[in-house]
């Protein structure tokens, strides 16, 4: 029951023979040896699987990966250099055990993209539906306005 | 990320480095177990019990066994095969590799499937039919003192530890250890005292919910095992998993990389005895991931029960306190003994008191196992003794801040068991507590319907005792440092931590420095990374490793005619020749502890004492009853920080965390023992709208003068006092006393309108 699909994986044109049931998790792990989208609650509801799908950030342990045919799909593993929300991630100590940190670098640069001078209330919102057992948030919101004034040049 | 190695006179400790694998986790390539594919390698989908108490009756896995794509469908007759007497546990042996004869409660893992599709694997669990006859059920851990039901029909303690050795073969018991001592004289003490007070206070079942959730591989050949796995005691499962299969250790391989969070969940053995015999038996590489759902089925925290009384004397000093502590430890003991007892002898608080008596209970229930959870029972005891203690304090009109200060038990003084105070600054951490408050001047109490109130609390922890921390320490020819220790990072800094203190002892920058994490055919044993026990015991073993390179590598310079400050490449070329060779320092550290006599009494109970006091300011909603805390202040004492920025981080992760304990987080069962919201859709953990307006997190001036450069543990200190702190509070703004955690609005508001 599985058919190809063609898509753009971090900038590069690739395609993949997925089943139905297949999730976006399951798709980056097995197919693309990519690791930095995980599965954790498997509810949608902690942001630990968060994938970029046109630039839109989706729960890719619900998503489903035929969904992302024809599709840009950027994960953690996109790019280089540290860009400076990850920069800001290791300054402001915005992570302990690390296993939740893709999905809120990702979310993060989502938020800046779309609101580059966030106040407090804008982070604790637009990151809310990214959970931290390790307890870094007030780090992470640091690391937000950080990365803030990083993207700046300030 | 390449590293330079660097020489370097700057002080290594007291700095804070950036944790060194901080690349690896911003870009998603730190190595976790969850991220493991092996070839051939089947994954495990596990079927579990539906009846809280049972025996069984019959297992039908022929449906399942049937379905496409299935190798194999194993239950507990299968592991016997393979292990005669599949049962494990540090403390008692009493927890089947998967169930044989009875369940013991809601979820226990009855058989597993095998397939190379997880899908399939999962599918065909729900193809699987077992019967079973029920049997009365125990939930409740006062109940279960007395209850006819009885979850073990004998008790089989591991041998290991001498004060369960005398519970071997007994029946009609659910007590896994009772913890007894006697102090001066309670009893007469309360009838002389001035004033006396009793309370009862209790604390839900809660889990660790660690992002990663718990994950196994195992694989094997004819005479070996390797288990990959997400756990703090890589060496405990070395010595389990050996002794089930009856091997030497040197047969059975245990690796951990990074782990996504543990606190507690991963100690002693999860699922690794479960991979292990399902890779010998299939000759496949194994691996068990469990949902997050599962792992409210495997291990949580203990629900307790605490009732507590103390006499004060005319001059408010607490001169009597009788502690009885009932901890519902579920169906397998884990560690709950220990907790029971170690952290038990803590139960009076931090107070100087001449006649103590504590009697400690560990529970079988028939609810999901409890262990470890960040704090080893101190936060139930806390959350008793310091509600107790401001409700005395209200009571006889004393300023809390004074009652305790008067009662405090300072350095130099001995604690219950008799064991004299040392490097503990309980009164500093009270006193800065009460300064970052600004307790003496007056307080915005609100209006209308938001009150505001504020509260404190100080609670302490003995670190576990006695254990045992080896460390080696590789200088090479090029003069890079590499450390091989068994303490796992799991998120907590160990790492980097353990690079700091090297680097200070052989002037190197942190940075430059590898940790090699645990593999048990390289690293030296550790007894494991809990307790906050790791930067204390591994610390000194580390930092002595490094002073056994230091002094062969002088030696050398010395033997070879170099100067003193020959740079370390010099000297390896002048004895090899070459860039060859390398020098390895290793280190051991225990520390002296004596057992406790027939009282409960030692004058040598924990290497170090741990301190922990948190100030809270809130808001209550009368209307709602919803708790809104403004701000929230944790001051510890951790000795001389080895990394100060972690340490704060520790600190403030480990409040948080305690903050979901204190307001939101429970387990909650149905009248049959079913868990009724073992997911994160209903079982909440703290999220970013969740946490305080404003957190300080304060470390004292401190050194802990036998800690390795003066530190001391500092993982679990950050959740000890936060739960009763607002309590306090609570009261303090509305005037009603919760004595159940969590205090949810719901709670909140009941209370406020009984109290109409």
């Amino acid at each position: 029951m599985r058919r190809e699909i063609r898509f753009r994986l971090n900038g590069e044109a690739v395609s993949a023979q997925v089943a139905p049931h297949e999730t976006l998790v399951e798709l980056l792990q097995e197919g693309f040896g990519l690791y930095g989208a995980r599965e954790s609650c498997g509810q949608g509801l902690c942001g630990c699987c968060t994938v970029l799908v046109d630039g839109r950030a989706v729960s890719g342990c619900l998503y489903l990966a035929s969904l992302v045919e024809d599709s840009d799909v950027r994960t953690i593993e996109d790019g280089g250099e540290l860009d400076a929300v990850q920069q800001a991630f290791i300054e402001a100590s915005g992570f302990q055990c690390g296993f939740c940190t893709p999905g809120f670098v990702l979310m993060t640069r989502q938020l800046l993209d779309e609101i580059p001078d966030p106040s407090e209330d804008d982070i604790k919102h637009y990151l809310s539906g990214n959970l931290c057992r390790c307890g870094a948030y007030p780090e992470i919101i640091a690391a937000v306005k950080l990365a803030a004034r990083k993207r700046k040049g300030v | 990320m390449k590293r330079a190695t660097q020489s370097t006179e700057t002080p290594q400790v007291g700095r804070s480095v950036p944790r060194l694998e901080s690349w690896l986790k911003v870009t998603g390539r730190a190595e976790y177990v969850h991220n493991l594919r092996l070839p051939g390698m089947l994954y495990g989908k596990i079927f579990r019990s539906s009846v809280a108490h049972g025996r069984i009756k019959r297992i039908d896995v022929s449906a399942a066994r049937a379905l496409g794509g299935v190798h194999s469908v194993m239950t507990g007759e299968d592991v016997r095969r393979l292990v005669p007497d599949p049962y494990y546990g540090p403390a008692f042996h009493d927890q089947p590799v998967l169930a044989l004869d009875k369940v013991r409660y809601v979820g226990e893992p009855v058989a597993v499937v095998l397939a190379s599709d997880p899908h399939v694997a999962e599918e065909a669990t729900h193809l699987i039919v077992a019967e079973y006859e029920a049997l009365p059920a125990v939930y409740d851990e006062v109940a279960a003192m007395t209850s006819k039901a009885i979850v073990h029909d004998v008790l089989k303690p591991a041998g290991t530890f001498p004060d369960l050795k005398h519970f071997k073969g007994r029946t009609d018991t659910n007590v896994a250890l009772d913890f007894h001592l006697r102090r001066g004289d309670a009893k007469k003490a309360l009838a002389g005292a001035h004033r006396v007070f009793e309370h009862r206070f209790r604390t839900q079942q809660v889990m660790h919910t660690p992002l990663e959730p718990l994950v196994s591989v195992a694989e094997s050949t004819e005479t070996s095992l390797t288990l990959h796995t997400a756990s703090q005691s890589p060496s405990f499962v070395r010595s389990e998993v050996a002794r089930l299969l009856g091997w030497p250790e040197n047969r059975v391989r245990v690796r951990v990389p990074y782990m996504g969070g543990g606190f507690g969940a991963k100690l002693y053995i999860k699922l690794e005895a479960l991979v292990a015999v399902l890779s010998l038996l299939t000759r496949r590489a194994v691996k068990i991931s469990l949902t997050m759902e599962e792992q409210f089925f495997t291990i949580t925290k203990h629900a307790s029960t605490f009732r507590i009384k103390s006499g004060v004397s005319a001059d408010g000093r607490i001169v009597a306190r009788e502690c009885e502590v009932w901890w519902n430890g579920g169906a397998y003991a884990d560690i709950g003994p220990r907790i029971t007892q170690k952290s038990g002898f803590t139960a009076p608080g931090p107070y100087d008191i001449d006649n103590v008596l504590i009697d400690s209970y560990a529970l079988y229930t028939n609810l999901p196992p409890a262990g470890a959870l960040r704090g080893f029972g101190i936060p139930q005891l806390v959350w008793a003794y310091e509600s107790h203690t401001d409700m005395m304090a209200r009571a006889l009109g004393i300023d809390p801040v004074e009652f305790r200060r008067r009662n405090l038990l300072r350095d130099g003084r001995p604690q219950a068991t008799g064991t004299v105070m040392r490097d503990a600054a309980i009164e500093k951490v009270l006193e800065r507590v009460a300064v970052l408050l600004d307790w003496k001047n007056p307080f915005d109490r609100g209006s209308g319907a938001l009150r505001r109130g504020r509260g404190i609390a100080v609670g302490f922890k003995a670190c576990v005792s006695p254990t045992t921390s080896l460390a080696a320490v590789n200088v090479n020819a090029d003069g890079s440092c590499i450390v091989y220790c068994s303490t796992t990072d799991m998120g907590q800094g160990s790492d980097t931590a353990m690079a700091q203190i090297a680097g200070e002892v052989l002037n190197m920058a942190a940075e430059s420095v590898t940790v090699v994490h645990s593999d048990t055919d390289v690293t030296p044993y550790d007894m494991a990374t809990l307790g906050s026990r790791s930067l204390f015991h591994m610390g000194n073993a580390v930092k002595l490793a490094a002073e056994d390179a230091k002094k062969k590598l002088d030696q050398l310079r010395n033997e070879l005619g170099l100067p003193a400050d020959a740079e370390i490449p010099d000297i390896f070329k002048r004895k090899y020749g070459m860039q060859a060779g390398n020098v390895v320092g290793t280190g051991s550290y225990v520390p002296t502890y004596k057992s406790p006599d027939e009282n409960g009494l030692t004058d040598s109970a924990t290497p170090f004492w741990m301190v922990g006091g948190t100030g809270v300011e809130l808001e209550v909603d009368t209307e709602t009853g919803r708790v809104r805390i403004t701000r929230l202040v944790n001051v510890a004492d951790v000795g001389t920080p080895i990394n100060p920025r972690i340490v704060e981080t520790q600190l403030s992760g480990a409040s948080i965390m305690q903050l979901g304990f204190t307001l939101h987080e429970k387990m909650q069962f149905d009248a049959d023992g079913q868990l009724r919201n073992a997911s994160l859709a209903e079982y909440k953990i703290p999220g970013l709208l969740d946490i305080p307006q404003e957190i300080v997190n304060e470390a004292v001036v401190a050194e802990q003068k036998t800690g390795p450069f003066g530190a001391k543990g500092v993982g679990e200190t950050g959740t000890f006092s936060v739960s009763p702190a607002i309590a306090n509070a609570i009261e303090d703004a509305v005037g009603v006393r919760l004595t159940s955690l969590p205090m949810t609005p719901e709670a909140v508001f009941m209370q406020l309108q009984e109290s109409k």
